[in-house]
């Protein structure tokens, strides 16, 4: 086994034996990189340099008989929507092309703080706006399972970076399902906490209600880790919670029992592929057989719900990216005739078109005798979203559902009927409307391509969601893995 | 036909906290361009603003001094517009939850007294500040502009009027008993001078008696109290002849500039369509809740407000309404006030004279505010105490005024240089009193034949050759005395 392949747990065991240096796991996940970057496209940008840096000082710490932590020398990929002082972050956007951050946000410095080694900065769609990762200004990035299909979105490029072992976790960001989908799509553990629990200091907004920053793992365990480590009261970020963080770890026990478990039966309806609802209906029978109790439920206005997000995210979209004008960094149209043509037109020209058509949407929304309508009815929605899922959880320890509605899909297949691609994130969008924490872990497999399974907990319920991933893991005993040809 | 006029204010006050309203960024004027900012202030992607406490303290405290009541759950909105003095190309306001609503602002206009309803105060924060090099000197026509973000995020408090003002002057005392109340809290510096307080005036006129509202022009450019007041008269003279010469087209809704150096108003921009500013709640920031009880902690803290000092200044010194309204129009004046009649122990009444005479006088000449100046409060208690010593005379005093006013020596300096001490001393004065009567023998005759007068030309005499130095009190009685033998 390759040192590549390994996960955040079982390197730190050898980079404490000293078996291995964290120059060794950095080089190797970089001769990865190499052989299958050409292929997957994952990285924006690659920070080979500041990587073996980081990794030398690890080492350095480690030679001297310091205490690291677990997180210490692993090579880690960013969503390029973090902000990271002195390297380029575009999110995705030709408008910032050539922007270069001079601060580093909270969740990626209290990862740097515990040691990791940054491979890079990975693709996503604009301004993590779509389902697929081929909304990126520069290029799509495929699926290491088939790379004729898309990794999902909008964090396709941390999703496939883990899933090609191009990284040995990442970092992605969850406004819609952004992180679940594409884990979901290429076979990984991907987390969304709940809103509030990691900071949003230096993440590029998208839709400051619902955006949230989660990992991207190898397992289950991987993911109690990395958690331990983003989560935590910023006071950069008004909306953070003050909460005092658990030891993540501690939840990794495989113990059903007695577990009430809710499927709601509006996630495994129409819409979703009668392939990937069999999958997920087999999944189901590892809980029972375990000792949970398994019973749907409904949550009756989640039918409201894509319509709802899509009002509120692109109307605070609308105005979270009113600041890419041209005027301070990023793109400038190089001849403006007056300040409102340089307006015009650096954002005629530096947007991409999903981008344009979400900022549109959420202008409109927000108008002057529209809002009632549109905004209010929406925010009203989104409350009755929240109390379907509280009846919910008086009644259930967690909820499960497909995470995706298809496997991975054709590259270019849904792009040209956004509505389609909308659809994608149907069963995810519900989570973040009410601001819950959802995992999801791989289930199994439909023609080749991975399914995966959403556990959805309680606000603040990330032990228990932990807890009943870890148990089905465990229970599953799933390990296939991507076949990648290595093209060097 | 009579009309009368219809005005309102908006005022913003920058708040005197130490950092911004979402940074904590220094809110400190005049340092190089740009130097006062971080990601937050400058609108860098991922920042994201973190409110200031204390600034939302001052508000509540405000709105408490001006009888507001205040709002226990209010929320920061977004109001989206595009311009580069704008980091974020929103600027995070107040709209439907401000902090205060329904104040008031009790006027003491002299003859009568009137009550000005305030609508409403809440919290925003600043832009920056645009440099528009070549052409006139505005963003059209200009070679390249520059924007120094140092201003951007401090915060302001914007303080709006209900339409209950009639005059000039009611607006004049307005505003500066606005100002008082904020200086007696210590929130703000509310100099219209270096923008910290920036008054907008929105005025219309309407036939006297009628219920309904012209046509507002908004009045922008106000840089001084008089401006306001000036600006006001200027534009309801130009509505009313508009009216009454038959030419109602020339009131229309819009932004008028009033220019100090011409004395007139003219239109900046028309409101040909109202802007959309697609207010919504700013994610970003969670509501602000309050309990009563910490709204009463706060109202227990105010400081005694212009009012209350007014009648505290008239029941504790003795002074008429009048004087008391003068020396409490601004905090400074108040304090100087008080802390003169500690230092000099004697009659207030004399201090507040003194103040509101020869000072206020000194003061309107040069333009300054009462702490603008060299004089303090030791100045005036040392002067007060010279005269009531007899070692100058009150006509000296008047003399030695302006020299201490302008280079802050103390007036016992000031004498000692000059020479300037009273004679009091008797031989030195019966000496002039007989060099007088010698010179003047016609007037001694018509003086002892019964006139009177003669007696008050000897005395000027006397005291022409003294330099005005001679104790009037001694030279009336010696002069008496000699006039007898
Ligand atoms: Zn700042």
């Amino acid at each position: 086994m390759e040192l590549y392949q390994m996960t955040i747990h079982e390197l730190h065991e050898k980079l404490l034996n000293k078996e291995v240096s964290a120059k060794d796991v950095t080089e190797s996940v970089f001769s990865r990189i190499e052989g299958v970057e050409d292929g997957v496209k994952s990285y924006l940008t690659i920070t080979k340099e500041v990587a073996l840096e980081q990794a030398r000082q690890v080492d350095e710490k480690i030679a001297a008989g310091e205490k690291v932590g677990p997180l210490a020398g692993i090579p880690t990929a960013i969503k390029d929507v973090m902000c990271t002082q002195g390297i380029r972050t575009t999110c995705g956007s030709k408008i910032l092309d050539n922007f270069i951050p001079v601060y580093t946000s909270t969740a990626v410095q209290n990862l740097f703080d515990e040691g990791i080694v940054m491979t890079g900065k990975t693709n996503m769609d604009e301004f993590a706006m779509g389902s697929s990762t081929e909304n990126s200004g520069f290029f799509p990035t495929r699926n290491p399972w088939d790379l004729e299909r898309v990794p999902g979105g909008s964090s396709g490029g941390s999703a496939a970076a883990v899933a090609a072992d191009e990284a040995i976790f990442s970092l992605g960001s969850d406004t819609g399902g952004s992180i679940r989908q594409p884990a979901s799509l290429c076979g990984i553990v991907g987390m969304k906490p709940t809103y509030g629990l990691v900071s949003r200091y230096g993440l590029v907004a998208f839709a400051s209600s619902l955006d949230q920053i989660g990992p991207f793992t190898k397992d289950v365990t991987d993911c109690a880790i990395v958690l331990n480590h983003l989560v935590g009261h910023d006071p950069m970020d008004s909306t953070s919670v003050k909460i005092d963080r658990p030891d993540y770890t501690k939840s990794l026990v495989d113990d059903l029992k007695g577990i009430r478990i809710g499927i709601p039966k509006e996630l495994m309806a129409e819409g979703i592929d009668p392939e990937v609802k069999k999958v997920v209906e087999n999944a189901l029978e590892i809980f029972s057989k375990n000792g949970a109790l398994v019973a749907e439920t409904s949550l009756p206005n989640l039918e409201y719900g894509l319509s709802a997000y899509y009002i509120i995210a692109p109307a605070e979209a609308s105005s979270n990216l009113a600041r890419f004008d041209g005027v301070r960094y990023g793109y400038r149209v190089p001849d403006p005739d007056d300040l409102m043509d340089m307006y015009m037109r650096t954002r005629a020209e530096g947007f991409g078109d999903e981008v344009k058509r979400r900022i549109m949407l959420g202008t409109y929304a927000l108008s002057a005798g529209y809002y009632e309508a549109y905004y209010g009815k929406a925010q009203k929605v989104r409350t009755l979203i929240v109390r379907d899922f509280n009846k919910a959880f008086e009644e259930f320890d967690v909820l499960v559902s497909p995470t995706s509605p298809t496997v991975a899909f054709k590259i270019g297949e849904k792009i040209a009927n956004p509505l389609q691609m909308y659809l994608s994130d149907i069963c995810t969008i519900p989570v973040n409307l009410a601001g819950l924490p959802g995992i999801s872990v791989p289930c199994g497999t439909v023609n080749g391509l991975p399914v995966g399974l959403q556990i959805i907990g309680r606000a603040l319920g990330e032990e228990a969601i932990l807890k009943v991933a870890y148990s089905f893991e465990q229970n599953f005993g799933w390990n296939e893995k991507p076949k990648l040809e290595i093209r060097y | 036909m009579e009309y009368e006029s219809v005005i309102g204010l908006e005022i913003h006050v920058e708040l005197a906290t130490k950092s911004k309203m979402f940074c904590k960024c220094s809110t400190v004027f005049g340092e190089a361009p740009n130097t006062q900012t971080c990601p937050v202030c400058l609108g860098l992607p991922g920042s994201l603003p973190v409110a200031n406490e204390k600034a939302v303290e001052y508000v509540i405290k405000s709105g408490l001094a001006l009888g507001c009541d205040i709002n226990l759950y209010s929320l920061f909105h977004r109001k989206n517009y595009f311009y580069p003095d704008m980091p974020k190309d929103y600027q995070i306001s107040q709209y439907d939850q401000p902090l205060c609503i329904n104040g008031l602002i009790d006027l003491d206009m002299g003859d009568y007294q009137t009550r000005i309803g305030i609508t409403r105060i809440h919290l925003e924060e600043d832009t920056g500040k645009l440099i528009h090099v070549g052409g006139a000197g505005r963003i059209a026509g200009a070679e390249y502009s520059l924007v120094d973000f140092n201003r951007a995020g401090v915060p302001l408090m914007e303080i709006v009027s209900e339409p209950d003002i009639r005059t000039p002057e009611e607006a004049k005392a307005y505003a500066q008993k606005l100002r008082a109340i904020l200086q007696s809290l210590g929130v703000s510096d509310v100099s219209m001078e270096k923008g910290s307080m920036r008054v907008d005036a929105n005025v219309s006129i309407r036939p006297k008696g009628s219920a309904e509202f012209g046509t507002k022009a908004e009045l922008k450019n106000l840089n001084s109290f008089r401006s306001l007041q000036r600006a006001l008269a200027y534009e309801i003279e130009r509505q009313t002849k508009a009216l009454n010469e038959g030419r109602p087209e020339d009131i229309v809704q819009e932004t008028r500039h009033w220019d100090e150096a011409k004395g007139i108003t003219s239109t900046l921009r028309t409101k040909e369509y109202a802007h959309d500013y697609r207010y919504f709640p700013d994610p970003d920031l969670v509501p602000m809740e309050f309990t009563s009880d910490y709204v009463e902690y706060l109202r227990a803290q105010l400081p005694e407000l212009p009012d209350e000092r007014k009648q505290r200044f008239m029941r504790e010194y003795g002074l008429p309404v009048h004087e008391a309204n003068l020396l409490t129009e601004s905090k400074a004046m108040g304090d100087f006030f008080e802390e003169t009649v500690k230092l000099y122990k004697g009659d207030p009444k004399a201090v507040a004279n003194w103040m509101l005479g020869d000072m206020s006088y000194y003061l309107n000449t040069e333009g300054l505010e009462i702490d603008e100046t060299a004089v303090t409060p030791k100045h005036l208690a040392e002067l007060l105490k010279l005269m009531d010593k007899g070692v100058i005379s009150g006509k000296i005093a008047k003399e030695i005024f302006p020299e201490m006013f302008e280079t802050g020596k103390l007036p016992q300096v000031i004498v000692e240089e000059k020479g300037m001490t009273q004679i009091s001393n008797e031989e030195e004065i019966a000496k002039i009193i007989d060099l007088v009567l010698e010179e003047n023998a016609s007037t001694v005759e018509e003086y002892r034949a019964g006139k009177d007068k003669a007696f008050g030309f000897l005395v000027g005499q006397a005291m022409r050759l003294t330099k005005g130095r001679g104790n009037p009190q001694l030279i009336n009685r010696l002069l008496r005395e000699k006039l007898q033998e």
